[in-house]
């Protein structure tokens, strides 16, 4: 199997994988906060020569970090990154797991401090269909959104508009944004039709 | 007696020590020098013809060379890390080529202070030169010249021997490609320095102690021992494991109103005292506790660990255990840290294993199962 068809295949479940991917420049050191098992990391290092680093919390995901060759730290997001210095990384990610995190400002605020720049991506709260579920009296439920009220590890439900809000609030620049609704981007109405956004931002100087 | 442990694998079987004598000199740290000197070591599988698939394994401060499997006329006799190491264990002998040496100074066959002084003809006793990590690395690395290998697939060490491993990617740079560097600091915090204070005084203040020179007395400062390795096992332990293991049992049931052994932990620390000071040489206690102390890699770059870990180049593994109070996870992320502000390819995992820093002899499953698979990894790019 080559490099590129691995990546095709593990992918797939993964939409925002390559648009994060397309905003990494080529050579650039990399920290992945919540990196799971590395795919991401490792799809960085095949396409994009990143130097990257995970962060996660789960021992089973250390481990297959230390399986598939990714450098990790066993570290828990919810401390902040007290351990690593102002603009230490080019470009701090956090791929599908703002919405899961309790101290989301401190988060997005340290990632910005840490990385020169930084990429969050995040299930859309605000998709018509989710809208209508919430409308029909029902917490939605979706592909990006696959949990119960009862199971779900998101704590934070946000939409595009919400974030943008947050940004402009915390003098956050938005470099760069796309919404995509089954891997392809939306045209017009990111926050109607997008079920997942990603961003590139920054600290407003 | 094939030792077969939890996570599988088993055992290297009878092994035995080696001894290679050193005639060159070896110049120390302070500034001593030892003119010859022997190393003991044990070595575990076999060597591969291109000489890239050697281990070597560290000690710490009660151990040895004695790493893996046991001695055919001590079958009780295991290795230190013999649930680690050997055919299909994390660090698999099937693979690799495993050495584990007593370190200069030692008590178990190399040279050290209860060695006999070639110049005196008395043992070297409070003459020996105080070693340093560094030193150990330095003699470590004569060993591996003599054994015709030019760079470790790794070097690796829990607690001190982790040390070794770290001062290896600062000291050799080219000679070593992984470090697997287990409960580890990147130096001893004052509180650490002042329990191996109160250990040497325990010996130091013995009268059997004789200055060090107690060999030529006939006596051992054995009382002095038995205390410092009653202290020092206090810190190996977790209170939790400690209260959990012992917890305020008594061992005759009842108090008895007097200073004998109430408590099981009483009973359980004089044990391990007594039998430490049957064995340990108090002279060496002294040297490695001191080279703990010293140990410091990042003083001689103004106290930046990122500079002194400038010039490594190896991947390094990284374990740490929330319960050790001794070298507390937050130690091993100072090391991290270091490696990350060089770039280095590093895995850190914090384990949460309630052993306190024991942990890292231990067999637990996730701690043993990071390991197998950096080692699988080292494995598939021999």
């Amino acid at each position: 199997m080559t490099g590129h068809e691995q990546a095709r295949i593990t992918l797939s479940g993964r939409p925002d994988f390559e648009a994060i991917a397309a905003w990494v420049r080529p050579d650039s050191a990399v920290l992945d906060l919540g990196c799971g098992d590395g795919l991401l990391l490792n799809y960085l290092k095949q396409t994009r020569n990143a130097r990257g680093y995970g962060i996660d919390i789960a021992d089973d995901n250390v481990l297959a970090c230390v399986r598939n060759g990714v450098n990790v730290i066993q570290s828990d997001l919810e401390r902040g990154l007290a351990g690593f210095d102002a603009g230490s990384f080019d470009c701090v990610i956090l791929s599908q797991t703002l919405q899961a995190v309790r101290r989301t400002e401190e988060i997005v605020l340290e990632m910005l401090r840490v990385g020169r720049e930084a990429i969050v991506s995040f299930p859309n709260f605000g998709r018509w269909d989710l809208r209508l579920q919430v409308a029909l009296g029902r917490m939605p439920v979706s592909p990006e959104l696959p949990y119960q009220w009862y199971n779900t590890p998101n704590v934070h439900l946000f939409t595009i508009a919400d974030f943008e809000d947050f940004c402009a609030e915390h003098a956050i620049a938005v470099l760069e944004r796309v919404a995509l609704h089954r891997g392809r981007p939306v045209g017009a109405l990111a926050n109607f039709f997008g079920s997942t956004a990603v961003y590139r931002i920054q600290k407003r100087r | 007696m094939a030792q077969q442990g939890n996570a599988g694998g088993r055992s290297v079987g009878a092994v035995r020590p080696q001894t290679l004598h050193f005639a060159e000199p070896l110049k120390f740290r302070s500034g001593s020098v030892l003119d010859a000197y022997d190393l003991v070591y044990e070595t575990y599988g076999t060597l591969n013809a291109a000489k890239s698939n050697a281990v070597l394994v560290c000690h710490a401060l009660n151990a040895a060379h004695h790493v893996a499997g046991y001695y055919a006329d001590q079958p009780e006799n295991v290795g230190w890390w013999d649930n680690m190491i050997g055919p299909g264990k994390p660090v698999d002998t099937d693979r690799f080529f495993v050495i584990g040496v007593n370190n200069v100074g030692g008590c178990f066959g190399s040279t050290g202070p209860k060695s006999v002084n070639p110049a005196t003809g008395k043992p070297y006793g409070s003459s020996f030169p105080v070693v340093t990590v560094e030193d150990w690395v330095h003699a470590q690395a004569r060993l591996a010249d003599r054994l015709g290998i030019d760079s470790f697939a790794a070097v690796m060490g829990g607690s001190l021997g982790a040390m070794q491993a770290l001062q290896w990617t600062i000291s050799y740079p080219a000679r070593i490609r992984n470090a697997v560097v287990v409960a580890a600091a990147p130096t001893l915090s004052a509180q650490n320095i002042a329990f191996n204070e109160v250990a040497r005084q325990a010996i130091t203040t013995d009268p059997d102690f004789h200055g060090g020179d107690y060999y030529g007395h006939g006596v051992v400062p054995r009382r002095g021992l038995r205390l410092a390795r009653m202290i020092g096992h206090i810190t190996y332990l977790s209170d939790d494991a400690m209260m959990e293991k012992f917890g305020r049992a008594l061992s005759t049931g009842a108090i008895n109103f007097h200073f004998g052994v109430d408590f099981e932990i009483e009973s359980y620390l004089r044990h391990q005292g007594d039998k430490f000071s049957e064995y340990f040489d108090a002279n060496t206690y002294l040297l490695i506790t001191r080279a703990l102390d010293y140990f410091d890699p990042a003083a001689e770059h103004g106290g930046d660990l990122s500079r002194a870990l400038a010039a490594a180049k190896a991947r390094f593994l990284v374990a740490s255990f929330t319960s050790d109070w001794r070298f507390a996870p937050a130690r091993s992320r100072e090391i991290v840290k270091g490696l990350l502000d060089n770039r280095l390819d590093a895995a850190y995992a914090e384990i949460d294993a309630p052993h306190g820093h024991d942990a890292f002899l231990l067999d637990d499953a996730r701690y043993h199962a990071l390991v197998r698979a950096w080692f699988d990894n080292i494995h598939a790019a021999l």
